[in-house]
């Protein structure tokens, strides 16, 4: 399997957002993008939020740390989280090279639609670039 | 060469050098050469990484006396000082607090003429002018000039940087010891080279002319090529200091610390001398500092940074991680605390980071020394 990256939703903050109906139920899987991956670079901690906590939109579920600097990790929607990847913070070289499957953080249980902040593909793109 | 620049103390410094071109969402991204901090740090430890350090103080000082002045401001001898010699000192208040902390080499010129050079840091250069120029007024022989516009710096650190900067210079910098300088030249124009660094490897720390420095760099980078010499930025030297267990100011180093709680006591010269600041540094050393320098290492992957709590094993607060993160070298996290003096021989400390609490355990300090030949 291979999530495509151009029908994912991103915050500005660097998170993407999957969002697939299980069982009738709306579902949000939750990771950081390649260009905040490598922006950060030399990844050595990451911290994880408990299964079963309420996050709200933009509120700071956990923090991935690289060699410099600690950056927080924002929630892009609200709802239950319902399954964290516990394997990841022991996998960190790996985020590097998949940060799309492989590198999911959070699976949530969605409260409520996506923010309409949330950006498309080509939008986050160019953001990116001006980033640049 | 793709560095990252981020202000610091006035100057636009790089970070780290050739970070990958991150793309948004990057399907096409092959194998990359390695780059960043991580690796700049590895480059020096094992082969060797230029520094532009030209943001650190350049003070000179000529005339009669000059010897004589900079003893009465620092807390290491200087009036012994050798031609060639350079030595780590202090420059403390009345009060023993380190206003800074220098490099103070003797040197002569071709033409035979000598003087004394303060390296200082950056954020303290227009701090240590100021302070120094009502004490300099005793001494009206002696003259002080700002060289830091007018000159460059570039430190050459790692285990092959002596070997292949011996043909660059007219002078071999391999016949220098470790804290020895001189003035030599490079195609007629002059360098002083001293082999002194802030890395814990062996190298070298060049100072020539601004408008030199450029050639000078791009000299060394390819004499180095084939070695594997890398430049790097203000992230490994720190990655690197902190790993050789070097203080650096505004962290381990202010004000309201003396040297001997930071663990320098070499620095600092007390028997038949009068400098500024040694009565407070006799009764410290006498009674013995209230807080003390340490080494940590956090259990875990997750490194604690500076300003975290450090707590004993009841919880109490006893002092400050003053800088911390990952070592590459050793692959776990390292930190420096500085925690009160009865707390200087625990063996194990709580670390509040950002409210979860980890145990570090206590290490003597530095974290790396390299192997001596």
């Amino acid at each position: 399997m291979s999530r495509d990256t151009t029908k994912l939703r991103y915050a500005e903050s660097h998170e993407w957002v999957d969002v697939t109906q299980e069982d009738g139920v709306a579902m949000a899987t939750i990771g950081i993008s390649k260009f905040a991956i490598e922006a950060l670079n030399d990844l050595v901690y990451m911290d994880l939020p408990e299964v079963g906590r309420t996050l709200t939109v933009g509120e700071e579920f956990g923090e991935v740390e690289s060699v410099k600097a600690v950056s927080p990790l924002y929630s892009p929607v609200a709802g239950e989280v319902v399954e964290v990847h516990s394997d990841l913070p022991d996998n960190l070289e790996a985020l590097n090279d998949d940060p799309y499957d492989f590198g999911w953080i959070i699976k949530v249980k969605l409260d409520g639609d996506l923010p309409d902040t949330l950006m498309d593909h080509a939008a986050y793109e160019k953001q990116c670039s001006q980033a640049g | 060469m793709g560095a990252k620049m981020v202000p610091f103390a006035g100057y636009e410094m790089p970070i780290q050098y050739a970070a990958p071109e991150p793309t948004a969402t990057g399907e096409s991204s092959g194998p990359k050469p390695a780059s960043g901090i991580v690796a700049e740090h590895h480059a020096c430890r094992t082969k060797a990484a230029l520094f532009d350090v030209s943001h650190m103080g350049r003070l000179r000082f000529d005339g009669e006396g000059a010897a004589e002045f900079l003893d009465h401001v620092l807390t290491r001898r200087v009036t012994d000082l050798p031609v060639g010699g350079v030595r780590y000192s202090m420059v403390c208040n009345a009060e023993g607090g380190v206003l800074d902390d220098v490099l103070v080499s003797h040197l002569e010129t071709p033409s035979e003429r000598r003087f004394h050079l303060l390296v200082v840091n950056a954020s303290n250069r227009a701090k240590i002018l100021k302070w120094i120029e009502p004490h300099l007024a005793d001494f009206p022989t002696v003259t002080m000039s700002d060289r830091t516009e007018l000159t460059a710096m570039i430190a050459v650190q790692g285990p092959m940087a002596i070997e292949v900067c011996k043909k660059l210079f007219s002078f071999d910098p391999s016949r220098l010891k470790n804290y020895e300088a001189r003035i030599t030249d490079q195609f007629a124009k002059p360098v002083i080279v001293s082999r002194t660094g802030y890395t814990g490897e062996d190298g070298l720390e060049l100072i020539v002319r601004a408008e030199e420095a450029t050639r000078v760099w791009e000299n060394i980078m390819l004499a180095g090529r084939e070695a594997g010499f890398t430049a790097a930025g203000l992230g490994a030297r720190d990655t690197l200091r902190m790993e050789a267990g070097m203080p650096l100011y505004g962290h381990e180093l202010d004000e309201t610390v003396d040297p001997f709680s930071a663990g320098l006591n070499f620095a600092v010269n007390l028997p038949n001398r009068t400098f500024i600041g040694d009565e407070a540094l006799r009764e410290i050393k006498q009674k013995g500092p209230s807080r003390v320098r340490i080494g940590l290492l956090p259990e875990g992957k997750r490194p604690a940074r500076d300003g975290c709590d450090v707590l004993d094993q009841d919880g109490q607060k006893i002092g400050a991680i003053t800088s911390g993160g990952p070592s590459p070298t050793l692959g776990v996290p390292i930190a420096m605390a500085m925690v009160d003096a009865k707390h200087a021989a625990d063996a194990q400390y709580q670390i509040d980071i950002r409210g979860k609490t980890t145990t570090a355990r206590s290490t003597k300090l530095p974290f790396y020394r390299r192997a001596v030949s």
